[in-house]
């Protein structure tokens, strides 16, 4: 089967969900959720038996601008696998959805919520195969459109709109960037495809052409600025803490799971295309830059926060700092036979991001739902009311912290690792203080549950798909710390 | 074989938590471990002990279990003192679960982290072991107990990365996690320039220092240590601290011999400051917690052995001392934190001020406390003296009196005052927790029950044993 279909198909089951939607009268519009993630899983089912090209239609003109290579079908399960667990999420979160929606009382107007994400689901996979700039950026586009709505859902409640409206205007200007860059390069070089343009710049470095190309990097440096917003780094992070905050907690997951895979992907195959034969741009030194700049904001600002999700934001801005010191790192180890390269290690965080974020959302979403609010101190007195389900988070929360012999830690230190063989070292200082930092406001909400009383607060029913998500995901996060070979053949090896 | 030993408490540890009885489950298997560990020992050369699965194939990470007499012994300790820390503890009413569960993940990272031979497992049991202590010190310490936890997070955290740094700066130019191999790979024509081993053995002493309460990054322990519950100041002081110590010998000298010596000097500076200027801070104290900055204090002890060995790498008496005195420290330690435990349990009190008279009420206590503390000072006869006194003839190694007196030497001469001062400090306690007229705190205080004096008499048995044959251990250390 060829590849693209994959594509075609989620489009195909998000358009299907819409007009059931639509036509279907229901009560409950639960079972969308649990029909999308149904839908998506056998998605995920086809991708290991979707080729690059069957013989037949290898001319096909789709492949000038579509790839299927070992990372897009890694980063392709991840957006799938993203989207499945949001679905599930929302699914569980529909109560405080209809709350804010119009005709509080019914889930009538909730329905688009569970077809939206699956849309920009197929935007981040067709991402994860664009071959040049122009696709590449209307898969974005496809990923942040939805995105607008998605964040603005909660049309009735204030922070949710506010949260659109800084997430549209800061998106907006990141696109500006990224569209102005890319006219840049495409000034430059003439191509927007990548393979030519890292053909162009070999024979530019052959010739020994004098001088920097400047429109060139002016271009880059734009595309940069645009995907660091994606990302969640310096100098685009100041909208995470405020729409992390404000949106619906799924959306917020999908979001800092997500819409950053699909901005590291994106810069991995950008970075790949400018370096490969022009390793001497200035461009790693910027990364570095960026790097430092993201650690210092993302772990000096968790510090005081008391709203968990924005305490979230915050760690997503930091994590994002570590994917970038891995990325750094570029071009290193010099020993890829028995050592993961810079890549690798960025997609192998990624897999332990994904299951202590998502998982923690999970619990954050059920004590929203039933305790009310998202500041720490709703999670007092957890380890008391509900042991396991502070159990839980409390693996979770030291996984993000990077407490070995969980996911995190391994990712960390692989990133760390890499970033040692490169030679880092000013942005290894800073990443040392920002992980022991990390251990602090982690620890704040694990205090929490533990150490203070719970005063009147009830205990938290885990609805069945929540407790199975959690455990699933606490599960894996204890096993990749003991066992990360997995996380390995994921990524392809 | 080696697995089960550090599996055990975990699989307890998951049995607690799905309502197995905690103090029986804890007990039974801390027990079961006992003898696997002394099993263990009796077999030590059968390869029948080793383990090793492939857990990540690249960069190649095994979790692999195999000892060798240096962490034979302090695997013996880790087993020993985790019966005597889950005989001991008394855990507060509802709170069983949480209390003998801490205290065998505890135990659980120190024996993985001793009997492992990857770099990977090595730091991650390590720093396993650390969060059960933090949250034991938040949840059920005494006093100021979230600051205090909070300290020792930071503390400690901090510590553990710049350790970590370390640790996979060598572990990349080694081009394996393998201990042992790696080892081989940075010494003889391999052996790393100056800078680097420079750099990197000042992160190692940073880190595995911290972790060992090395001075000036020391004043964590104190206060943590008065604070902890009783298992786990036994655990933490007894066993986990020890993990710096044998990094240092596991890793650093071995691996960065030439950036140890640039920092010899400083380091017996700071181990002078161990020994006098906490040894001092001890002698003000008021309180039986006290203990916390004595074993701050015999810390010192054992990083002259250390310095002993860099100073002179043909040493051949500074690895044996400095095994025996960690494990001595360890047994004595952990007899001193576990009778404090039943001093305030049985009188509500550890000032020095308030208490007197105790041995009238309580003879057994008074005697058993009395030989921890004899044990401490260094009494011939008992495991710490040998330790001590292996320690000051192996820093007298090398020594040629042609040349005069090396900084080891020095060093060594002044930190016997140790000796005088640990002696005030104990005696004084002693003398005011015990002895004098019996004052009305004391005189109704219980004695040590039967199911009390178990984990103390096995601990005071392994003091002597050791203490009188101290072959027991050196011989595995052959």
């Amino acid at each position: 089967m060829p590849a693209y279909y994959l594509e075609a198909l989620t489009i195909t089951l998000g358009i299907i969900l819409l007009v059931a939607e639509a036509f279907v009268p229901t009560k409950s519009k639960a079972w969308l959720g649990l029909a999308g993630s149904a839908g998506l899983l056998i998605v995920l089912g086809l991708l290991p038996i979707s080729a690059a090209a069957s013989s037949g239609n290898q001319d096909w003109p789709i492949w000038n601008f579509y790839q299927f290579d070992s990372m897009a079908v890694f980063f392709k399960g991840f957006a799938l696998i993203t989207t499945i667990l949001v679905l599930l999420m929302s699914v569980d979160y529909r109560a405080i959805l209809s709350r804010f929606t119009e005709e509080p009382q019914s889930e009538n107007n909730t329905g688009e919520y569970y077809s939206l994400p699956i849309f920009a689901c197929a935007g981040m996979m067709w991402l994860a195969s664009a071959k040049d700039l122009a696709g590449a950026f209307v898969a974005l586009e496809l990923v942040t459109i939805t995105f607008y709505i998605l964040v603005a859902y909660m049309r009735r409640n204030l922070g949710s709109l506010e949260a659109g409206v800084k997430y549209l205007i800061l998106g907006a200007l990141s696109t500006g960037f990224l569209v102005y860059g890319i006219a840049w390069i495409y000034g430059a070089l003439g191509t927007l495809n990548f393979e030519q343009m890292s053909d162009l710049l070999r024979q530019q470095a052959e010739m020994q052409a004098s001088g920097p190309n400047t429109p060139l990097l002016f271009g880059v440096a734009l595309v940069l600025i645009g995907l660091t917003f994606k990302i969640g780094a310096a100098p685009m992070q100041l909208w995470i803490p405020d729409v992390y905050q404000g949106a619906p907690s799924p959306t917020t997951a999908f979001l800092s799971v997500g819409s950053k895979a699909a901005g590291f992907v994106l810069l991995m195959r950008f970075l790949d295309t400018i370096l490969l034969h022009a390793p001497t741009m200035p461009i790693l030194g910027v990364l570095m830059i960026l790097t430092i700049a993201t650690l210092i904001y993302g772990n000096l600002g968790a510090i005081a926060q008391s709203n968990f999700k924005r305490l979230l934001g915050y760690s997503s801005i930091a994590h994002a700092g570590f994917l970038l010191l891995a990325l750094s790192a570029y071009n290193w180890p010099a020993d890829v036979d028995s050592r993961l390269n810079s890549h690798e290690v960025v997609s192998f965080y990624l897999v332990t991001y994904l299951v202590m974020t998502l998982g923690a959302f999970f619990i954050l979403a059920q004590v929203r739902i039933q305790r009310g609010g998202e500041e720490i101190s709703d999670f007092d007195g957890l380890g008391k009311t509900n042991p396991r389900l502070a159990m839980a988070m409390t693996v979770l929360l030291a996984s993000m912290a990077g407490v070995p012999l969980t996911a995190g830690f391994v990712g960390k230190f692989l990133a760390f690792s890499v970033a040692v063989d490169a030679g880092l070292w000013a942005a290894i200082s800073v990443a040392l203080i920002g992980a022991a930092a990390g251990f602090y406001y982690y620890f704040k909400v694990i205090r929490a549950m533990w150490w203070n009383e719970a005063e009147g607060a009830p205990a938290i029913k885990v609805p069945f798909i929540s407790s199975i998500c959690i455990s699933l995901l606490t599960g894996a996060t204890l096993l990749f710390g003991f066992w990360p070979q997995p996380i390995l053949w994921l990524v392809g090896h | 074989m080696l697995a089960l030993i550090v599996f055990l408490p975990l699989i307890a540890f998951i049995a607690i938590l799905l309502g197995a009885p905690a103090r029986k489950t804890a007990i039974y298997s801390a027990g079961a471990n006992l003898v696997l560990g002394i099993y263990a020992a009796v077999m030590r050369d059968c390869s029948c002990l080793d383990f090793s699965v492939q857990v990540l194939s690249k960069p190649e990470i095994n979790l692999a279990f195999s000892t060798d007499g240096m962490s034979m012994v302090l695997v013996l300790l880790s087993v020993i003192v985790t019966l005597a820390a889950v005989l001991s503890g008394k855990a507060p009413a509802g709170r069983e679960t949480l209390y003998y569960g801490s205290s065998l993940l505890i135990s659980a990272g120190a024996l993985g982290a001793f009997a492992t031979t990857d770099l990977f497992f090595f730091y991650a049991f390590h720093e396993l072991a650390l969060i059960p202590t933090f949250l034991m010190i938040g949840i059920l310490g005494r006093g100021e107990r979230k600051a205090i936890a909070w300290k020792i997070t930071i503390y400690l955290g901090l510590g553990s990365i710049i350790l970590l740094v370390g640790l996979v700066w060598l572990a990349n130019l080694a081009g394996t996690m393998h201990i042992p191999s790696m080892v081989e790979n940075l010494s003889g024509e391999n052996a790393l320039d100056s800078g680097t081993q420079k750099s990197i053995a000042a992160l190692l002493i940073v880190g595995f220092g911290t972790l060992v309460s090395l001075f000036p990054f020391h004043s964590w322990a104190a206060p943590a240590y008065a604070s902890a519950p009783a298992p786990v100041a036994m655990l933490h002081a007894g066993v986990l601290k020890k993990f710096g110590l044998y990094g240092l010998l596991r890793i650093a000298v071995p691996m960065v011999p030439e950036g140890m010596q640039v920092w010899l000097t400083p380091v017996l500076v700071l181990l002078l400051a161990n020994i006098l200027w906490v040894g001092y801070v001890t002698v003000s104290q008021r309180r039986l917690d006290l203990l916390g900055n004595s074993s701050v204090m015999h810390m010192g002890y054992i990083f002259l052995a250390i310095a002993a060995l860099v100073a002179f790498p043909e040493n051949t008496l500074a690895k044996p001392a400095a095994i025996l005195l960690m494990f001595a420290h360890g047994i004595s330690i952990a007899l001193l934190f576990g009778l404090a435990d039943s001093i305030e349990r049985k009188t509500g009190t550890l000032d020095l001020e308030e208490l007197g008279g105790l041995a009238k009420a309580a003879p057994k206590l008074a005697f058993l406390f009395g030989i921890a503390g004899m044990a401490s000072i260094g009494l011939p006869g008992l495991a710490n003296f040998a330790g001590e006194v292996l320690v000051f003839l192996s820093a007298f190694q090398g020594y040629d009196p042609t040349q005069g007196l090396g900084s080891v030497q020095i060093a060594c001469i002044i930190s016997i005052w140790g000796v005088v001062i640990s002696a005030v400090y104990m005696l004084r306690a002693y003398r005011n927790i015990f002895q004098g007229p019996a004052i009305p705190r004391t005189e109704s205080a219980e004695d040590l029950t039967f199911m009390d004096r178990i984990p103390a008499v096995l601990l005071t048995v392994v003091l002597f044993a050791v203490g009188l044959y101290p072959n027991l251990l050196l011989n595995l250390l052959r």
